[in-house]
């Protein structure tokens, strides 16, 4: 599973970095999501699927 | 949609049976007709959505406008509780717009928002808090929560955030708990508004002369907002970020003074605080008003055709009560995991300070519980005057004793 992360629609809420901050940040310029390692280990899954449903523009997606 | 009669008529109730739970008629609503047609006070007719899952579906929908000339007062009201976004506020108020505008407001604040910064900002406020506490000691041993600890730590949060020199915090202050406890006629909102207005010209002026490290210098040297758009994205943060974390601060102790066992949990085990601080944001849901959103095309949902002009207000009291997202949801119950609520709204609007107000509540519960271990309300919690008629509900006042 690989997360892909779109900054062109992110609005910068910040709560994928508040949900698996090992995994996810903000840029320090615009705020957007910066994606720390794509393919997140088999007990993050759960907790990343979390980040991808509180995003609240869409911006986040857990693919094959 | 003849054959429907209209539960809501003259905007949104605004008796509650209890001043913690939304008025019964929308959990009514929501088992029956989970979007429900209502007419605002200004005699539209609209929706109103009060179960989890469609709110989440309109917030996300970009057929749903947020412009805010589409927008309703939702409380009938002669009082100045609500300002003409267009009319008496200055450009730049971009919760009230649509992309690609909104996106070019959004875009320049969000690095100034993340939650690594906000983090950064912890010292500051609990610094900020210490002197709150401090300032309560000096009168005795009771003192008023929401003059003399709420609205000073927040006013003086975003103040530091922003950058408000300290010649200007105090005038600042005592505007801003002037704006707060205003449910008076149009004229002194007005004025209050001028003054705040006024003062931010001046502190805008004084980046220019005097760059910082601070929001507003950022603004001001990006050259990116026109000067008046400036004052108002500026006006937009202080309303949004100020108002908010008051009465959360306020109303959540409020709450946690209501509910011994549950404040006993979280002084027994400090590390419930950010679980307790999701929990008292969704069970207060203080934007009382909810959010409206407009269909500018014909949108079927949930078996109602919602017509193009027909504006939904988003019950957000209501749809964080709902059952089927929270079990039991009328507990309040430091110990679930709230988060998720759509207290902070959703979508491509949601707030876009919530990273500061959770560092805000939570140095501010933790503070006031470790500095008071036998904090209590000074009068009977049913004397508390309720924030009913205001656009953020809370509390007038707050007699506390420790």
């Amino acid at each position: 599973m690989v997360i892909e992360a779109d900054p062109e629609l992110c609005v910068g809420s910040g709560m994928c970095a508040l949900t698996v901050p090992d995994l996810f940040d903000q840029s320090q310029d615009d705020g957007t999501v910066v994606v720390l390692r794509p393919v997140p280990a088999d007990p993050e899954l759960d907790d990343v699927r979390d980040a991808v449903r509180r995003c609240p523009s869409g911006a986040l997606k857990l693919t094959d | 949609m003849n054959d429907m009669v209209c539960p809501i008529t003259n905007g949104l109730p605004k008796v509650r049976e209890r001043p913690l739970d939304p008025p019964a008629i929308f959990g009514q609503l929501r088992d029956d007709r989970p979007i429900a047609p209502m007419t605002f006070p200004d005699g539209a007719r609209g929706w109103v959505v009060t179960s989890f899952a469609h709110a989440r579906t309109i917030l996300t929908d970009s057929r749903f406008s947020s412009q805010g000339s589409l927008k309703h007062l939702a409380f009938a009201s002669e009082l100045a509780t609500e300002l003409d976004i267009e009319k008496d506020l200055p450009p730049g108020q971009f919760e009230h717009m649509d992309p690609p505008e909104h996106t070019r407001f959004r875009k320049l604040l969000t690095g100034e928002f993340t939650l690594r910064r906000m983090k950064a900002m912890v010292p500051q406020i609990e610094r900020i808090a210490a002197g709150r506490v401090a300032a309560m000691r000096a009168k005795g041993q009771s003192a008023d929560l929401v003059r003399d600890f709420s609205v000073p730590m927040s006013a003086q949060v975003i103040c530091e955030l922003l950058g408000v020199p300290e010649d200007a915090r105090g005038r600042f202050e005592e505007l801003s708990f002037r704006a707060l406890s205003l449910d008076v006629k149009a004229e002194e909102s007005k004025a209050v508004l001028d003054a705040i207005v006024n003062l931010l010209i001046e502190v805008a002026m004084g980046k220019v002369a005097e760059p910082g490290d601070d929001l507003l210098t950022g603004l001001v040297t990006g050259g990116q907002l026109e000067p008046a758009e400036l004052i108002g994205v500026t006006l937009l943060l202080l309303v949004a970020g100020h108002e908010t974390s008051a009465n959360m601060l306020s109303l959540g102790t409020y709450a946690l003074l209501r509910e011994p066992e549950q404040l006993a949990k979280l002084r027994a085990d400090e590390s419930l605080i950010d679980n307790a601080v999701e929990e008292l944001l969704r069970y207060l849901t203080i934007v009382h008003i909810g959010v409206q959103r407009t269909p500018t095309e014909d949108v079927e949902l949930a078996g109602v055709t919602l017509r193009a002009g027909e504006t939904a207000l988003i019950h957000l009291p209501s749809v964080n009560r709902d059952p089927e997202r929270f079990p039991d949801p009328d507990r309040l119950d430091i110990t679930r995991g709230a988060i998720g609520h759509l207290t902070f709204s959703h979508g491509i609007h949601q707030c876009l300070g919530q990273q500061l107000a959770r560092q805000e509540l939570k140095v501010g519960f933790t503070t006031l519980l470790r500095e008071f271990p036998d904090l209590r309300l000074a009068v009977d919690p049913d004397e508390i005057p309720m924030r009913e008629n205001m656009t953020i509900y809370g509390v007038h006042e707050l007699p506390v004793a420790w």
